[in-house]
């Protein structure tokens, strides 16, 4: 299943997320792609959001930090492959207790990591479409895309 | 007292000694330096492996350095968080074993506290309480420190930090690593003024440099090629100067708003020339002394995890051999 969502604002993005955080189950994994700027980190704080993570805790980029962790209604891994060479990387740091944990992880730049990813991740490809507007497509893990865009399309979140 | 710094949160593996948190006998840093024998040549990244292997010969480096031996040693303060649980664990465990078989007193110590004593490592060092912006790669933050285990969040970044928004930068105009190091030399070529970027959250404390980053990048898509080699150092300074003004103006608003008349830079961004003598002149100007440490303590670096560690060692702080690493710890929460 793929589904294509015209993002008008960096806030139409952060309620995308939220929807997106509100649907995720246990152990689920969202996949970013998309060049520098296109809304990644935008849309992890919607997501964040949306599990419920306190307001205090600002969603920062994990550029340096490589994982954030955050507490919400499930837990969030907040991945950043950016600085990485490649899979190799990602196994040194114990990505499994992660991936098959029970919070929701969520990674940037996650094309550089494909082979780990687990059956069943949501991917979600950002392209720039102007100043403002970036185009999401979702591809990947049908139930839980039928949800979120039942919930977008109600205008839900 | 003689401590033992150990520093393993995210990419550099560090180890150094200092006395009397005062003075750094040795500071060694392992991507920095070569490391003989068995280990030749590593250079540890980020995976905690690389730490596994780097973390003893290290500890020797730094030890011959200093000219003293584990004997010598009275204490042992090491990084217990915020940073990636694996690497952290790396740094603490070997901590926990020397303590233990060593029968010496062990102290977990703040990473980011560890930037901001970094200045205690100053002649003459900062007198409390004063006001810190620890500003790297990771973190953009401003307290008010009170003691050095009184810390007061007064703003903090909500999306990048000000040392990625330089990386990515420099990755979006294609103009080579470490970005901020290769901003920083190449806007001293630039006009400040030529390009305008904006500042972003100008009634708070709190940073956003995602807005920056952007504007950047929709500079570069309108024009549908890349900047020329002649264009790029007006681009460049415009850049690092939008950042460099919330950073020197939000942190003397802090020092203003909490009437503290000394201000402490610190953190790998501090290395940044234009940030070091913007501070020092808008300080000057308002009669606020600022410290800056030299970059080697401003960098990840194991030196100031020991002047941090002796000040908590110092008050009579020990921790157990429970000590645990810690992902997320905002400085001043006690665990």
């Amino acid at each position: 299943m793929r589904i294509v969502i015209a993002s008008k604002s960096s806030e139409e993005t952060l309620r995308i997320g939220r929807i997106i955080g509100e649907t995720a189950s246990p152990g689920e994994v969202i996949a970013l792609v998309g060049e520098l700027g296109t809304g990644k980190t935008c849309l992890t704080q919607g997501i964040a959001r949306g599990l419920a993570v306190p307001e205090a805790y600002p969603i920062t980029s994990p550029t340096f930090t490589l994982i954030n962790e955050y507490p919400g209604r499930l837990p969030l891994y907040h991945f950043d492959i950016y600085r990485l060479e490649g899979a190799s990387d990602l196994e040194d740091m114990g990505y499994e207790d992660y991936f098959y944990g029970e919070g929701v992880t969520v990674i940037e730049w996650a094309e550089r990591v494909l082979p780990l990813l687990p059956a069943g991740t949501l991917f979600v490809d950002l392209v720039y479409q102007g100043e403002h507007e970036r185009e999401l497509t979702l591809v990947g893990n049908e139930e839980l895309i039928g949800k979120i865009n039942n919930l977008w399309k109600e205008g839900g979140c | 007292m003689l401590v033992l710094g150990i520093e393993s949160s995210c990419d550099e593996t560090a180890a150094a000694v200092v006395s009397d948190g005062r003075r750094a006998l040795s500071n060694v840093i392992a991507s920095q330096v070569r490391i003989h024998g068995k280990y030749g040549g590593v250079v540890p990244e980020i995976a905690s492996r690389k730490h596994t292997e780097a973390i003893l010969p290290v500890i020797l480096q730094a030890l011959a350095e200093a000219g003293v031996g584990l004997n010598d040693i009275e204490g042992i303060a090491v990084t217990r968080g915020p940073g990636l649980i694996g690497s952290l664990l790396v740094g603490l465990s070997t901590a926990k074993a020397l303590a233990f078989a060593r029968g010496l007193p062990l102290v977990g110590v703040n990473h980011l506290s560890g930037h901001i004593a970094a200045a205690l490592l100053m002649d003459p060092p900062p007198e409390l309480p004063f006001v810190a912006l620890v500003v790297s790669g990771g973190h953009t933050n401003i307290y008010l420190v009170r003691d050095f285990d009184d810390f007061q969040t007064l703003g903090q970044t909500r999306d990048d930090a000000a040392g990625e928004a330089f990386d990515k930068a420099a990755r979006l105009l294609d103009i080579g690593y470490p970005g901020g190091v290769v901003i920083d030399r190449l806007a001293k070529q630039g006009d400040p003024r030529a390009v305008s970027f904006p500042r972003a959250m100008r009634d708070s404390l709190d940073f956003s440099f995602s807005g920056v980053k952007t504007s950047l990048l929709n500079m570069v898509k309108k024009r549908g090629r890349g900047f020329s080699a002649d264009e790029i150092p007006d681009v460049v300074a415009g850049f690092q100067e939008a950042i460099v003004d919330v950073l020197v103006e939000k942190t003397l608003q802090a020092a203003a708003r909490e009437a503290v008349r000394r201000v402490v830079v610190c953190g790998g961004v501090a290395a940044n020339s234009r940030l070091r003598s913007r501070f020092e002149q808008d300080a000057r100007e308002r009669e606020i002394d600022v410290f800056i440490p030299p970059p080697v303590f401003c960098t990840d670096n194991a030196a100031m995890i020991a002047v941090a560690g002796e000040r908590l060692l110092s008050a009579g702080r020990r921790d157990g051999p429970d000590l645990n690493a810690v992902s997320r710890w905002p400085l001043g929460l006690r665990l």
